[in-house]
């Protein structure tokens, strides 16, 4: 664990600018349909993911963080502009992209171990090679004793986890997380956040993380770009300078509060706006 | 001491009451026999075989209309889920369906089917449907959103989505109207009976009655209370563990 010398603040630039990015959104914007009106959730948004970068996106309520997982999940489709995943338009889930949700998305009829063979077996992946990449999630993430349990006799963390291994066996190139901890309390967070680090680690995925948790942005991520109110635009990213081998012990690190300052200095205009609209 | 075992207590206690009141004579024989007589008689008309066809009639009747109940109402429960207009337009009706005497159209069934097992038939699905198609709707609107998302995220088509994810989560709240469809089948089957039939346990107690055959009656009535007893327990324990499945 350590930090690099000092925050690394860089205005709207993408990290790695050089490296052909993973990810892609260029002039993305999405609006929905209300019975009278429509709703301008989204963009315009341009945002560069590089291979294997951890990102985090801040921004007040409702100002399209999820709309923006949706369309790089493939859930959602743009009204105007390009989203591409390793080079290739997305249209429709594509292959290597899985997902994580804030809600409790474990099937409950299903025990651990077959939560966690779903996607597989869906997938018609060899019976074998599905034991052998259920044993390392299901390992991994701790549940080992709980491979015959059913969600409802596990805690909130623990169902999370389940949700985790099921994303993680699928072996993902790009993992979108939509506040998956959003429900949990902040210590089982800080512990849920080193899992998730070591996961990182450990498959080299490419991450993008929503989250409301400013603290949760700063020790996780690489870089984290904060939203505007709706619709929402990026406007600011903030590369933390953190070594790859961190874990949520930088929380004690004056370079965290620094991170975290400058996050909140950016959010906070954003946040005072919507408090003065609800006032008006 | 546990709830389960005052349950019984109580009941065993309400049965040795009534056998005492009438050994005693407080319940005159004519109105009602102990309910060790009731056991006995049973025995015997089980044994004898004499209503051993009035039996399988009630029962087959009854399993026909559960099963049929089940299916109309699932499969209209669907329908009714996928056409929002059409179900904005029904759902006060059927909210307000079982305030309906379904019996009172008795007349109908017996001119369309004649007297038989299609009226008995047909009247207790009408009685029955009414609940699964309810319990579909409800168990359809309960899908959590992220298990749709879920699939998607899988990439199934709509089909597998619906019978690997929707059908499953929506389980415990179908097999409400599992239940509830047993239980107005065996009501709407014997009701029936009593009014449209000239065979079944509805049709044997009634005649019974007429005839002062009190020990038959009983018997019958005893019959119909254990088959309805021992269902309800079968479908009771698959609710729970269901239930125990879908506290998130």
């Amino acid at each position: 664990m350590s930090a690099a010398s000092g925050a690394k603040v860089v205005p709207l630039a993408p990290q790695s600018a050089m490296a052909p990015a993973h990810a892609r959104l260029r002039g993305v914007t999405r609006v929905f349909d209300l019975p009278k009106s429509t709703l301008h959730a989204l963009g315009p948004v341009d945002l560069d993911l590089a291979k294997g970068e951890f990102f985090s996106v801040v921004g007040p309520s409702g100002c399209g963080k999820s709309t923006l997982l949706d369309i790089l999940a493939g859930l959602s489709a743009p009204q105007s502009g390009t989203a591409e995943f390793e080079g290739k338009p997305i249209q429709g889930v594509p292959d290597g992209v899985g997902v994580v949700f804030q809600e409790d998305a474990s099937f409950p009829w299903l025990n651990v171990r077959d939560n966690v063979a779903f996607g597989l077996r869906r997938a018609g992946v060899d019976p074998a090679e599905i034991n052998r990449r259920v044993d390392y999630a299901v390992g991994f993430m701790g549940l080992k004793d709980f491979a015959a349990s059913y969600p409802a006799q596990l805690s909130g963390g623990m169902r999370q986890r389940v949700c985790i291994a099921r994303t993680l066996v699928m072996q993902p190139r790009l993992i979108l997380l939509d506040e998956p901890f959003g429900a949990l309390d902040q210590q089982t967070r800080l512990l849920m956040g080193d899992e998730l680090l070591r996961l990182w680690r450990e498959t080299s995925a490419t991450i993008l993380l929503i989250t409301h948790a400013l603290d949760e942005a700063a020790m996780l991520s690489d870089r984290v770009g904060v939203m505007s109110t709706r619709p929402g635009t990026f406007i600011d990213f903030v590369e933390t300078g953190w070594e790859k081998d961190r874990d949520s012990r930088v929380v004690s690190t004056p370079h965290f509060g620094d991170i975290t300052a400058r996050l909140w200095e950016k959010l906070r205009v954003e946040a005072l706006k919507i408090m003065s609209a609800g006032k008006g | 001491m546990s709830e389960k075992l005052l349950r019984v207590i109580v009941v065993v206690a309400m049965i040795l009451l009534v056998e005492l009141l009438c050994r005693v004579g407080v319940i005159p024989r004519m109105v009602m026999i102990a309910p060790s007589d009731m056991v006995v008689e049973l025995g015997k008309i089980l044994a004898s075989g004499q209503f051993s066809a009035d039996i399988r009639i009630t029962f087959t009747n009854i399993a026909i209309s559960t099963v049929l109940s089940i299916l109309v109402g699932f499969v209209a429960g669907v329908i009714i889920y996928s056409l929002p207009s059409l179900r904005d337009a029904i759902e006060p009706l059927l909210a307000s369906y079982y305030a309906v005497p379904t019996f009172v159209f008795y007349p109908i069934f017996i001119t369309l089917f004649g007297v038989g097992s299609a009226s008995i038939i047909a009247i207790a699905v009408l009685l029955a449907v009414v609940s699964m198609v309810t319990a579909t709707l409800n168990g359809l609107d309960r899908i959590p959103r992220v298990l749709r998302k879920t699939g998607q995220i899988y990439r199934m088509s709509r089909i597998k989505t619906a019978l690997l994810i929707e059908l499953p989560a929506a389980t415990p709240y179908l097999f409400t109207g599992v239940k509830l469809s047993v239980a107005y089948s065996f009501i709407g089957v014997i009701a029936s009976e009593f009014i449209l039939s000239g065979a079944g346990i509805g049709y044997a107690i009634a005649y019974a009655y007429n005839l002062f055959e009190n020990g038959h009656m009983y018997a019958l009535m005893l019959l119909v209370l254990i088959v309805v007893t021992v269902v309800n327990t079968l479908l009771n324990i698959v609710d729970r563990r269901l239930q125990m499945r879908r506290q998130r």
